[in-house]
């Protein structure tokens, strides 16, 4: 019995480092939403392969040369070639392979905006596509609002999650940006509480990017616009703007996710997703 | 950190990736899931009905109108009775309102146009992403559904349209003849903004956009808007017409409640 205590006492982080970090609420709000953001990006990007051009204003379609900002397809080269092609504004750029046209499962060439790898499922599917989308969509606005609520209450996001003001001068910023860049990560006392940097991403994405992509989601639903009395669509400019918008928007989580993953894994995967989980993180210098 | 090398890492995302995605597919091709996934229809139902009942769809300036509204599904059916209406200019076209009515109607374009009409310049949301804002002109639905008289046991008003849009299903299963069908449920049949329009863009509907008559139900999505209209039925179920599920993209998978 002696050296399984020893043996325990030697694996064991040193003590008195670990602390709560995360709620139960805020640890199982989280697993759902990487669920949710998982399968709404992958079934969106099957339901955008519908039409895959986006505009500005009340409307776009085919047609609207003068609207459109963005296309992705595929086009004849001057060999008669296929090529897949992204078009953002006048400038043209080839993407063969990944946009416009790429290898579909089945190993054929296809032309299809974005590839089978990133869709859900990996065949071009508008009605699996929206079901899946618009029953995750409703599970992610639940869990996001069980969330925002319990967080709200508990005091969790205006003390740890929304910056202060004192956070966001630039000197701040410009500090906790070189820690990151030096792959500086806080010990201690002082990993107890978010760095400017994080609040900002973190805040960033709970209280504006997120409820941003669920109004500009709204905003394409016919049935949501008249209930609302045409003020979703209008507030960002149409529905074809808000189409816009709501990829725009996408974007930007995936920037979140990809930054996010990446910071755990600089800073202890281990330590991190296990707090994620247990809600125990460890201050000392474990990774 | 030995274990966890860039090598390790990319092979691990990428076996993981690989795991998820064809996992996801397994889901997608399951009746059973898909099934259970298409509760949130129900949702969005219910959740619409609730806070926009009698809601009206947003109307536009004349200025707003689309240079050039875009024609989807048929454009110019190949129908032997379609094509001799077109050749005859609809003029022994009947619009025919039966199934559970106390009173069937049957309606010459000519008594369709002397009708009382609605105009509205609304937007229509195709269900692949694009949008168009056109002008439509028409009667409202409700009048000829109260002139027809329905029984209390109708729940849905059917619409029949003239064009074959192809029997083949993408996800197997049983074949349907393929003929263009949709349908509403009561509070949208009786909705102001449902007319039946005769006139686009202020000229008579042409037959690339459903002439010589189509559904406007503006609450809902593109493939609601029934072209070619021939037949409004009033019934308590869709059970043995076509596939069952209340329309030709509904029996392909798609959501009857297109308000999303």
């Amino acid at each position: 019995m002696a050296t399984v205590d020893q043996v325990d006492r030697s694996l064991a982080p040193p003590s008195g480092t670990r602390y709560y970090r995360h709620s139960v609420a805020t640890r199982i709000c989280h697993w759902i939403n990487v669920v949710c953001i998982v399968v709404l990006l992958g079934t969106g990007l099957n339901i955008f392969n519908a039409h895959p051009a986006l505009y500005w204003g009340q409307f776009g379609a085919d047609a609207d040369d003068a609207k459109r900002w963005l296309e992705i397809g595929a086009t004849d080269d001057a060999a008669g070639q296929p090529q897949g092609m992204v078009k953002v504004g006048d400038v043209s750029v080839r993407t063969t392979g990944l946009l416009g046209l790429s290898t579909s499962a089945d190993g054929t060439p296809q032309a299809i905006g974005f590839p089978s790898w990133t869709t859900i499922p990996s065949w071009r599917d508008l009605a699996t596509g929206r079901r899946w989308h618009f029953f995750f969509a409703w599970l992610f606005i639940l869990n996001g609002l069980v969330y925002l609520i319990a967080a709200a209450f508990s005091g969790h996001l205006l003390k740890d999650i929304v910056p202060k003001l004192r956070e966001l001068t630039p000197s701040s910023v410009w500090h906790d940006l070189v820690e990151h860049l030096k792959l500086k990560f806080p010990r201690g006392e002082d990993a107890k509480r978010y760095h400017p940097l994080q609040k900002i991403a973190y805040g960033g994405t709970v209280c504006v990017l997120l409820p941003l992509m669920v109004l500009t989601g709204l905003s394409m639903s016919p049935g949501f616009n008249a209930a609302a009395g045409g003020l979703l669509p209008q507030l960002f400019g149409g529905r074809a703007s808000a189409r816009s918008i709501h990829f725009i928007t996408t974007n930007l989580v995936v920037l979140f996710v990809a930054v996010h993953v990446l910071m755990v894994l600089l800073a202890g995967p281990y330590n991190q997703i296990r707090s994620m989980i247990t809600g125990r993180f460890d201050t000392g210098t474990e990774r | 950190m030995a274990i966890l090398t860039r090598r390790s890492l990319l092979t691990g995302g990428a076996i993981g990736g690989g795991l998820l995605l064809s996992g996801c597919d397994k889901l997608a091709s399951s009746d059973g899931f898909n099934h259970f996934l298409g509760r949130a229809e129900g949702a969005t139902y219910g959740w619409q009905r609730l806070i926009g009942r009698q809601a009206l769809a947003q109307e536009f300036a004349p200025s707003e109108i689309s240079p050039a509204f875009k024609a989807n599904g048929s454009k110019d059916p190949d129908d032997a009775d379609y094509r001799r209406h077109v050749t005859q200019g609809f003029a022994q076209w009947q619009l025919k309102i039966d199934g559970l009515v106390d009173r069937p109607l049957s309606l010459s374009l000519a008594d369709i146009r002397r009708l009382p009409a609605r105009t509205q310049i609304t937007r229509h949301d195709c269900v692949e992403g694009w949008s168009a804002i056109g002008k439509w002109h028409g009667p409202q639905l409700g009048p000829l559904l109260k002139a027809a008289g329905l029984k209390p046991s109708a729940r849905y008003i059917v619409f029949h349209c003239a064009d074959n849009y192809g029997g083949e299903i993408s996800k197997g299963g049983a074949q349907s003849t393929g003929r263009y069908y949709e349908s509403v449920d009561l509070i949208d049949a009786f909705h102001p903004q449902t007319i039946l329009a005769h006139t686009m863009n202020d000229a008579p509907l042409s037959v690339a956009h459903g002439a010589p008559l189509r559904l406007r139900v503006e609450r809902q999505l593109g493939y609601k808007q029934a072209k070619y209209l021939m037949r409004i039925e009033a019934v308590d179920s869709f059970a043995g017409m076509e596939l069952g599920k209340g329309g030709y993209w509904e029996d392909r998978g798609y959501e009857w409640y297109a308000g999303i």
